[in-house]
């Protein structure tokens, strides 16, 4: 079947068999590798990406949800036009040491964004509940929530 | 997976004379658990009907003494409603509390009370609040639609199409969580209306039950006190790797005293 989306702000159509996952169809047939596969089994949550601008897990969503809709993946991140900074939330990771290995932080990353978006006053408890859907094995969590939050207040301070 | 048809229809007539005409066809609304499951082939339907298309299933809607919440309403759209906030917070508390940001955008009330699994959220607030489950055909009483594993009173071509809720005095939901799933190892419902209370259980057991002993000490008293010293029996409890019946049993008291807790904070 065809279908016809919004893919990191440009659109995009495709032909897919309806059992393609959203995360096979960025990965092998979009050639958009930054989202990962980490289980394949909706618990790790480093493939999540934004379905019209909420937080899903692309490994547990099949290629015809998209028709009509917006996906935004970790490609799609982006920081102040021409400049060669990258999205605050990133910035905020790479400066509070919020990844070791780096597999998990795409998923991360888009669920730090979300949860950013949702709620600009992010308090450390929202955030810890806010990241159980993504796993990390490096870390231990702790730099990762101090990076969303410095990423959130910086992400409030920009107005994103 | 194994290949599948996909069928996308605009009016629930349509959808349900798919499911009709076309043999060992599925629904799929959020997709949360029948995803995971086609992906280890313990189901392989010919065709999904996908529900998502159909825009009246949903949004919620202020009845007065009742709110009515769309079969396609993902969780977290029920968490973060004010409404459902202001008239049933201890409902909008369980859906805050199902899954993670992921499977609350995604996972809705009508696909997990379809689909009844034993340790769902949702069938406890829907037992809880003796709900009523509305479908393509019917209305049925939620304490005549959970049958226990996986198993309800839906007819194979009925859909659900929205649940409406009572408005009760207080409620509360408590939940005591599997860490790596988030499923309830054991969770409890508690409501109370102006001619009693109701309690269920979810994780407890094969299916979401009510506790009469609680629910009769409670509409005397409704205080956690009223609750500590009842236990329930452990005949008929789930026993797994997550944990045994007799502390399932116990969970059961600890959860629904806390449920009170959270209904009259």
């Amino acid at each position: 079947m065809q279908i016809s989306f919004t893919l990191n702000g440009r659109p995009t159509t495709v032909d897919v068999e309806p059992a393609t996952l959203v995360a096979e169809l960025l990965r092998e047939q979009l050639n958009l590798t930054g989202t990962h596969i980490g289980c394949d089994t909706s618990q790790c949550g480093a493939c999540v990406v934004h379905l019209d601008g909420l937080p899903v897990k692309s490994c547990t969503l099949l290629a015809p949800a998209l028709d009509g809709a917006s996906l935004l993946t970790i490609e799609g991140l982006q920081g102040v036009p021409g400049s060669n900074r990258m999205h605050p939330m990133q910035e905020a990771f790479r400066e509070h040491h919020g990844l070791q290995c780096g597999f998990c932080t795409p998923g991360m990353l888009m669920t730090a964004v979300a949860l950013a978006t949702e709620k600009p006053d992010l308090t450390e408890a929202d955030v810890r509940h806010g990241l159980e859907g993504n796993i990390c094995r490096c870390t231990g969590y702790q730099n990762i929530v101090v990076s969303v939050m410095a990423g959130a207040a910086a992400m409030n301070a920009k107005g994103e | 997976m194994k290949p599948f048809a996909y069928h996308q229809p605009g009016q629930i007539p349509d959808a349900a004379k798919l499911l009709t005409s076309i043999e060992d066809s599925k629904l799929v609304a959020g997709g949360m658990t029948l995803i995971p499951t086609l992906k280890q082939r313990l189901a392989s339907p010919v065709a999904l009907v996908d529900l998502s298309k159909l825009g009246s299933l949903k949004g919620i809607a202020d009845e007065g003494a009742t709110i009515t919440i769309g079969a396609m309403t993902p969780h977290a759209v029920v968490a973060a409603s004010k409404l459902v906030q202001t008239k049933i917070p201890g409902l909008a508390a369980l859906a805050s509390m199902i899954g993670d940001p992921a499977v609350r955008s995604r996972g809705t009330i009508g696909g997990s009370v379809a689909n009844n699994d034993p340790a769902a959220d949702y069938p406890a607030g829907v037992l809880g609040l003796g709900a009523t489950i509305i479908t393509s055909t019917r209305e049925i009483a939620a304490d005549k639609f959970f049958l226990g594993l996986f198993e309800t009173a839906l007819e194979p071509s009925e859909i659900i199409t929205a649940i409406r809720f009572p408005v009760p005095l207080k409620a509360g939901y408590a939940k005591f969580k599997a860490p790596a799933s988030r499923y309830a190892l054991v969770g409890v419902f508690v409501a109370k209306f102006a001619d009693g209370v109701r309690v269920a259980v979810t994780g407890a057991g094969p299916g979401v039950f009510r506790v009469p002993p609680m629910e009769a000490a409670l509409s005397g008293n409704f205080d956690a006190s009223a609750i500590a010293a009842i236990k329930i029996d452990t005949d008929g409890l789930t026993s797994d790797i997550h944990a045994e019946a007799d502390y399932r049993a116990h969970l059961v008291t600890v959860m629904a005293k806390r449920a009170v807790d959270a209904a009259l904070s």
